[in-house]
């Protein structure tokens, strides 16, 4: 689009088939309805040249006609007229007044919940959550979108307490549910890699709206981080505008992380090391939100055997897509257990460790896919570390992951000493505080 | 029957849209040079190189330039873009998947 509306050059934009809905939305919304787009099938990955080849001597699905006509023309053939067009985009503050019976398949039909029932937003109960901060209602919180080439909409803190109020939350919780809002960060990323995001909270607003630190923590046994989850949910889908299949959300599998936004509490009372939040510029007398995005990729296991805890781990971050960076979720039975067979006395010095055990040969790195979609066009144009790490010899073993993006969370009721790795994305970490 | 509720609509608020026209269409390709802008997304080198291939065959009066951007895609790439403007007349931009 930017070649085309400031650069002034005619251009034909190529898509797979299954992306139909999503590129003409895009387009509209960038102003560009009458923007040339062609499709061929899905997919192009892994596809022999001969194959490729057919896609172009082809029909394009969406269309019918020949893909090579349709680029053709759509450089050659002048624009059609979309002066006409008109483009609704309020966003009323009410929705017509209806019973709770037709206001619920109403919510489901327009894709405003997470197909699961909610309690109805009604003036009562909204005005109760925003009873839960002393900031304005119509004060804007943030922006939010669903992937970079959408438009970012924006949110104000009646809009969060809307969708706190259907996910179920107390009052209590509503300064969480800001913060969160407060981020920018959706919940509901478009990828079609299936994202989801996490939630980790410190300090003393743990306990004073009873989130769970302990056993369950990351399960649906607790009101807080259920609902503060699911409210973080629900305000990225609306508050961005949408989440919806084929249109505005392409998760090829979906990822179920997505109902809760796997949100807890960090266990720092049985922790070995320094709280979460401390890490990343807080002080740990203050209440702060971290949060993840990109959750996709789990390993797990049990504790830390002596004779080979160390190539357990190994095989574990092997296991790991090298685009999904590990984030380690420790119950204090196996943090200890960290400190005590590896003298990590600290996070640091665990991430140091975890550092330099993920590693991998350079051909192997290089060949994953995400890799060479996201890293290896940055590693070309000169970002370090990895066009440093393209340097390395085919049989050479580099680091999978940057140290920076490696993180520790304690998490756990110590009924016992089970441990996960996430694969995810350590995004930023925000104060509660700012949001009572 | 049953109480009508009033309740808040839950969706955020959009950006105004701004219409933007398109590039004025060529009125042939005969003679042009005309950029297969590969985003670098999965094998959209394979792909583009495959239509390349078309064009010299069917199209041989096209003249054709493969151009991959110079990072990932979710980054502008005004260099790649200027250097279209000065050195070529059209673009086809692939994949996006």
């Amino acid at each position: 689009m930017t070649i085309e509306a400031k650069y002034g050059v005619p251009t034909v934009a190529m898509h797979t088939d299954k992306f139909d809905r999503v590129v003409a939305s895009v387009a509209k919304v960038n102003g560009m309805p009458g923007l040339r787009q062609v499709f061929v099938p899905q997919p192009i990955m892994g596809k022999t040249a001969r194959q490729l080849r057919a896609y172009v001597d082809g029909i394009d699905p969406i269309t019918g006609r020949p893909v090579m006509q349709e680029v053709i023309e759509g450089l050659t053939r002048p624009s059609p007229d979309d002066g006409g067009m008109q483009f609704d985009r309020s966003t009323p503050r009410l929705v017509p007044a209806d019973t709770a019976e037709n206001l619920d398949q109403l919510f489901l039909e327009q894709h405003w919940t997470d197909g699961l029932p909610i309690v109805l937003p009604t003036e009562a109960r909204v005005a109760a959550m925003l009873a839960g901060t002393k900031r304005k209602p119509d004060e804007v919180v943030g922006r939010m979108r669903s992937t970079h080439f959408r438009e970012h909409w924006e949110y104000t803190v009646e809009k969060v307490a809307v969708n706190a109020v259907m996910a179920g939350a107390r009052p209590a919780y509503f300064p969480v549910i800001l913060t969160l809002a407060a981020t920018g960060i959706t919940a509901r990323s478009s990828s079609s890699s299936a994202m989801a995001s996490m939630a980790v909270v410190n300090g003393p607003i743990r306990d004073e709206i009873g989130m769970n630190a302990g056993i369950g923590a990351m399960g649906p046994y607790n009101h807080a981080n259920a609902t503060i989850g699911r409210a973080y949910g629900l305000l990225s889908q609306n508050g961005q505008g949408g989440s919806i299949p084929g249109l505005s959300y392409m998760g090829n599998q979906g990822n179920a992380y997505a109902y809760s936004s796997i949100t807890f509490a960090e266990n720092e009372e049985r922790s070995p090391w320094t709280p979460f939040h401390t890490q990343h510029g807080r002080a740990a007398q203050d209440s702060a939100v971290s949060v993840f995005s990109g959750v996709r990729t789990t390993a797990f296991t049990l504790g830390l055997p002596e004779k080979h805890w160390r190539q357990h781990v190994e095989h574990m971050l092997r296991g790991m897509d090298p685009h999904g960076p590990p984030t380690l979720l420790l119950d204090p039975i196996a943090a200890r257990q960290f400190v005590d067979r590896g003298n990590f006395t600290s996070k640091e010095l665990l991430i140091d460790w975890l550092y330099d055990t993920a590693r991998m040969r350079a051909s192997e790195y290089w060949n994953y896919q995400l890799i060479q979609n996201y890293i290896y066009p940055r590693a070309t144009f000169g970002e370090e570390p990895w066009a440093s790490k393209l340097k390395a010899a085919d049989d050479d073993m580099i680091p999978m992951f940057r140290r920076e993006d490696i993180h520790v969370v304690v998490v756990g009721g110590e009924s016992n000493g089970y441990w996960r790795i996430m694969g995810c994305n350590y995004q930023r970490t925000v104060s509660v505080d700012d949001w009572r | 029957m049953s109480e009508k509720l009033t309740v808040l609509n839950p969706l955020g608020y959009p950006p105004k849209i701004t219409p933007k026209a398109l590039a004025p269409r060529l009125s042939t390709l005969e003679g042009k040079t005309i950029y297969l802008v590969d985003c670098r997304f999965d094998d959209s080198d394979v792909f583009l190189k495959q239509m390349q291939a078309w064009l010299a065959e069917h199209m041989p009066g096209v003249k054709t330039v493969f151009k991959p951007i110079s990072s990932v895609y979710l980054q502008d790439d005004p260099t790649t873009w200027e250097e279209i403007k000065a050195r070529g007349h059209a673009a086809i931009l692939g994949v996006g998947h």
